[in-house]
C-alpha cells in the first residue's frame, strides 16, 4: 500500500487521537517508529493519528507538554490510543523515571501509566520493555521495572521486538485506527505478526536441515550453533526484513537471532552466542547405541541432539571445516577422534 | 527571584529536567538532572563478555552504534585482538551513518522547532508563541527541509541495517571487527543512499545552519564557555593504530594537552549515590544508589578531567582537530555539529572506496579467562568510555562514562557546575512563561538523558555500580 492509498482509505476514517509516552526507555522504540517507509513519519501525523503527545518530537516542552496529557485523557477518554514505550519501574514508589511535575511533586511513570492507561481507548505497548520487561528488567532489575500489562488492570496489545520494526508498530496503529483490535495470540501479541518462529521462515533453514554451520560470526551459513535464537523466536524478521526499506535482518548479517522480540529478552535468551539446549531437531538416523554412546560426550560438550544426529549419520565431519563455535569446536574434534576414529 | 523548571524537557533522546533560578530575567543558577536510573552496571554483571556489545546498545536508541563500538573495543583490549583491514573500515562505516542519523535527527527533529514555526497540527501544537524571527518563506522553507530530514535521517538507518541487520541495535558491531563482506552489490547500494544523504547535507542542512545563524546571530553570545574540551578520538584508521579521523585530545582553558585517561575521575556530592568525600577514577570508584540523599539532585555523577568539567561533541572535536575555532556557544555547537555531518560523509564515501572485497572482515579469537580492557571513543555527544573486567571467562566488571554524563553533570564536590549548568548561568530570559532559551541552549549540547542514565562506577565490582538514568 502506497501512502497515496493510505490517505485515500485515512480519510474516510477520523484519526484518532493518540499519546505516545515515554517511560524508563532508550527512545530506541521511537526512533524505530520514526525508521516507518510506508507510511513516515509524517503521513503517520497527518494522515493516520492525531499524534497529541510524542516525547522525542513534540514542540512544547514542561508543564506545558504536561497539560497535554491531561487534557487528551479528558477530552477524548475511552477514544485515545496510549502508547507506551519504555518499562515502568515499581522501586521507590515509581521515583526511578519521572514524566513530569505535578503540584511541585514528581510525577512517575507509573502513575502516568495507569492514569492513562485506564481511561484510554487501547493501551500498546511498543517494544520488549513495556510488552515484557526487557533489558531495563533483566536480573538483577535495579528499578524494579515492569512491563506495562503489570501494572494496569486492563488489556494490553503487545507489540514486542527490541526495538520493535517499524512494520510492526506502524501495522498495529493502522488496524486499530481503520478496524479495531486486531487479532492476538496468548500473549497478546498481533498474529499478523508474532504467530511463526523465526526459524522456521529462516531462508537458511537448509543449511539447519543439512548440518552446515557457522562458527563465528560472519560466515554465510546457519546460525544455531553460535546462539541463534530463531528456534525460539517468534516474529516474522525474515521475511519483513529491516528498516522502513527492509534491507536486511540479523541473520543476513551473518549474525545469529538474539531474541530480542521474546518475551523472555535478554536472560532468557543470553548467553547470546551460545546454541539453545533442548531445540526439537529433525529426525536422527543411526543406531541406538551408537548415539548412546556419543550421547555422553555430546552432553558434555553441551551440544544438543541435532549435532549428535549429524556426527552419527557422518555429515557432521564432512562440514566441519564450515562448522561450529569457537572453543567447543577443538574439543569437539578431540572428543570425535577418540570416539570415532575411523568416521571420515 | 524565581525558579523556573522545565520538567520533562521534551525534544532530547529521553526525559530529562532542568532548574533554572532566575533574577532580572538573568540565569544566576541552573541545576540539570537525569530523572530516571536503571542501573545497566549491575546487570552487565556475570554475563558472557560478548553479550556485552549487544545489551550495552540498549542504554540508548540513537547512538547505539557508539555503545557498541566502545564496548566491542573494550573486548578487544582485553582479548588482545584487532579487526582485520575491513573490519576497522566497516565499523567506521556503520558508526558515522548513525552519526549522521543522530546530527539529522538533533538538528532537524530536536533542534528547529525552537527556532521555525510548526503547521497547526499535533504534535507541533502546542508550542510557543515568540521569538520566531524567520520570515514566512524562510520558515516554511525550513519546514519542508524538516519533513525531508525524516526521510534521510531514516535514510541513514538504511545504511545502518544495509551492514548491520537491523538499526538501531545493529549486529555487526561485535569484538573482531564486523560480519558483512564488502561485495559490489551491498556497496553500491551503501554508496548510491550514502549520495543522497550527503546531497541533503550540502543543499539543506549547511544552508539552514548559516541562515539560522544569521537570524539568530545573538545566540553565539548565549550559552558560552571558555574552550574545555575532551575527547577519545572518533573513527580510528586503519593503518596507524591509535591514530583517530577525528583525534583524541584535551583542551583546558584553552590550552591543549595530550589525553591521560588516568586523569579522570568522579564527583558523587551531588549525585544520588553513597560515596566518600575524595573524587575517584572510574577504575577505583564506587557508588551506590541512594535516591534520598541529601543535596544531591541528579541521578548523573559528576565526571571530571583533572577535576575541570570538560564538554564533549561536534565541537570539540572540530576545536581539536584544529578545524573550527570561532566560539564556543549555542550557535557555534550547531554550526559545527554540521560540518561535522558534513565531514563524516566525506570521509564515508572515501572509506567505501578503500575496502578490498574478498578480504576478510572479522577476526576470531577466545573469550580471555582473566583480563581487563577499556573501550575508548568519541561519539554523537562527545566521550564515551566503556571499562571491563573479565574474571573466570564473565564479567566481573563493567563501568560507561558516556558523553552526557560529561556535559548534563551535576556540580561537582567543589560546588563548580557541569558545562550545561554553565552554559545557562547568565542567559537572560526575555518571557519567563516563554522560556524558550532553555531549551536551545540545552539542544545545542544534544543532551541525551537515556545515556546519562546508565553508567557508573568503576573499577568496584560490577554489584557496586550504579548506572544512571
Amino acid at each position: 500500500m502506497d501512502t497515496r492509498d493510505l490517505a485515500g482509505l485515512a480519510a474516510k476514517k477520523p484519526r484518532p487521537p493518540m499519546i505516545l509516552l515515554g517511560t524508563n526507555a532508550c527512545g530506541g522504540n521511537t526512533i524505530s517508529l520514526l525508521n516507518s517507509h510506508d507510511p513516515g513519519y509524517r503521513s503517520m501525523i497527518e494522515d493516520l493519528m492525531d499524534c497529541r503527545y510524542n516525547y522525542l518530537t513534540m514542540t512544547a516542552e514542561g508543564q506545558m507538554s504536561s497539560k497535554v496529557l491531561k487534557k487528551t485523557r479528558e477530552e477524548y477518554a475511552g477514544e485515545y490510543i496510549l502508547v507506551v514505550d519504555g518499562t515502568v519501574p515499581t522501586k521507590s514508589g515509581g521515583l526511578y523515571a519521572v514524566v513530569g511535575e505535578r503540584n511541585g511533586r514528581p510525577h512517575t511513570a507509573l502513575q502516568a501509566v495507569q492514569e492513562l492507561g485506564a481511561k484510554a481507548g487501547h493501551v500498546v505497548a511498543m517494544g520488549t520493555c513495556a510488552s515484557f520487561g526487557g533489558p531495563f528488567a533483566a536480573a538483577p532489575n535495579p528499578s524494579g521495572s515492569r512491563p506495562v500489562q503489570a501494572v494496569l488492570n486492563r488489556k494490553v496489545i503487545n507489540v514486542p521486538g527490541c526495538p520493535v520494526n517499524p512494520g510492526w508498530i506502524m501495522g498495529t496503529l493502522a488496524h486499530l485506527a481503520w478496524y479495531g483490535e486486531p487479532e492476538l495470540d496468548e500473549l497478546n501479541r498481533p498474529k499478523m505478526f508474532y504467530s511463526e518462529t523465526i526459524h522456521n521462515q529462516c531462508q537458511r533453514r537448509h543449511y539447519f536441515d543439512n548440518s552446515i554451520f557457522a562458527r563465528s560470526p560472519g560466515e554465510p551459513w546457519c546460525m544455531y550453533l553460535i546462539g541463534c535464537k530463531g528456534p525460539v523466536t517468534y516474529a516474522d524478521c525474515p521475511y519483513r526484513q529491516w528498516c522502513g526499506e527492509h534491507v536486511s535482518w540479523p541473520v543476513k548479517a551473518n549474525t545469529n537471532c538474539i531474541g530480542c522480540a521474546s518475551p523472555e529478552f535478554p536472560d532468557g535468551c543470553a548467553p547470546f552466542f551460545e546454541h539453545l539446549p533442548d531445540v526439537q531437531l529433525p529426525g536422527i538416523k543411526a543406531s541406538a547405541n551408537r548415539i548412546g554412546m556419543l550421547a555422553g560426550a555430546i552432553t558434555a560438550l553441551g551440544i544438543g541432539a541435532h549435532l549428535a544426529g549429524s556426527i552419527i549419520t557422518g555429515r557432521l565431519p564432512a562440514n566441519l571445516g564450515k562448522g561450529f563455535s569457537l572453543s567447543t569446536r577443538e574439543k569437539l574434534i578431540s572428543k570425535l577422534q577418540q570416539l570415532l576414529p575411523k568416521n571420515k | 527571584m524565581k525558579k523556573i523548571t522545565l520538567n520533562p524537557l521534551q525534544r532530547t533522546q529521553a526525559p530529562c529536567s532542568v532548574e533554572v533560578t532566575v533574577e532580572n530575567h538573568k540565569v544566576i543558577e541552573a541545576r540539570c538532572s537525569g530523572v530516571f536510573f536503571r542501573g545497566f552496571e549491575l546487570l552487565m554483571q556475570g554475563r558472557d563478555p560478548r553479550d556485552a556489545s549487544y545489551l550495552t546498545m540498549r542504554i540508548c536508541g540513537i547512538c547505539s552504534a557508539a555503545h557498541g563500538t566502545a564496548a566491542s573495543l573494550a573486548l578487544e583490549d582485553a582479548a588482545g585482538v584487532r579487526p582485520p583491514y575491513n573490519g576497522i573500515i566497516m565499523r567506521n562505516l556503520v558508526h558515522g551513518a548513525d552519526i549522521l542519523q543522530n546530527h539529522l535527527r538533533n538538528f532537524y527533529l530536536y533542534t528547529l522547532l525552537d527556532y521555525v514555526r510548526g503547521p497547526q497540527l499535533s504534535p507541533f501544537v502546542p508550542g510557543y508563541t515568540q521569538d520566531y524571527r524567520l520570515g514566512e518563506k524562510d520558515n516554511e522553507h525550513m519546514l519542508q527541509h524538516y519533513y525531508q530530514a525524516l526521510d534521510t535521517s531514516r535514510l541513514c538507518h538504511e545504511l545502518v541495517a544495509l551492514l548491520g541487520g537491523k538499526a538501531p541495535f545493529p549486529h555487526c558491531l561485535l569484538a573482531g571487527g564486523c560480519t558483512v563482506p564488502p561485495t559490489a552489490d551491498i556497496l553500491m547500494e551503501f554508496a548510491s543512499k550514502l549520495k543522497k544523504i550527503n546531497d541533503f547535507l550540502d543543499q539543506a542542512m549547511l544552508p539552514d545552519v548559516y541562515r539560522l545563524a544569521e537570524v539568530y546571530a545573538d545566540y553565539y553570545r548565549i550559552g558560552c564557555r571558555t574552550p574545555n574540551f575532551l575527547e577519545f578520538g572518533m573513527f580510528p584508521e586503519t593503518r596507524n593504530k591509535g591514530n583517530h579521523y577525528f583525534p583524541a585530545g584535551v583542551m583546558i582553558e584553552g590550552r591543549e594537552e595530550k589525553l591521560n585517561p588516568g586523569e579522570i575521575s568522579e564527583h558523587l556530592k551531588y549525585a544520588r549515590y553513597n560515596g566518600g568525600p575524595e573524587p575517584l577514577h572510574p577504575g577505583a570508584g564506587r557508588s551506590e544508589p541512594r535516591p534520598e540523599k541529601e543535596g544531591a539532585y541528579s541521578w548523573v555523577k559528576a565526571p571530571r578531567y583533572r577535576d575541570k568539567p570538560l564538554e564533549g561533541g561536534p565541537l570539540s572535536r572540530l576545536w581539536l582537530k584544529g578545524e573550527y575555532r570561532r566560539g564556543v556557544s549555542t550557535m557555534d555547537r550547531l554550526v559545527a555539529r554540521a560540518l561535522e555531518a558534513k565531514t563524516t560523509g566525506q570521509l564515508m564515501e572515501r572509506w567505501v572506496q578503500e575496502l578490498q572485497p574478498g578480504q576478510p572482515v572479522f577476526t576470531d579469537f577466545k573469550v580471555p579467562r582473566e583480563a581487563e580492557g577499556a573501550g575508548l571513543t568519541s561519539t554523537m555527544r562527545g566521550p564515551l568510555g566503556h571499562w571491563i573486567r573479565i574474571e573466570k571467562g564473565r564479567l566481573a566488571h563493567y563501568q560507561i562514562i558516556t558523553p552526557t554524563a560529561w556535559n548534563f553533570s551535576p556540580r561537582d564536590n567543589s560546588g563548580r557546575s557541569g558545562p550545561v549548568e554553565e552554559a545557562l548561568t547568565g542567559i537572560e530570559i526575555a518571557n519567563e512563561a516563554e522560556p524558550v532559551e532553555i531549551g536551545r541552549v540545552i539542544r545545542a549540547f544534544d543532551v541525551c538523558s537515556s545515556c546519562n542514565a546508565h553508567v557508573i562506577t568503576a573499577g568496584a565490582p560490577a554489584r557496586n555500580l550504579v548506572i544512571l538514568p
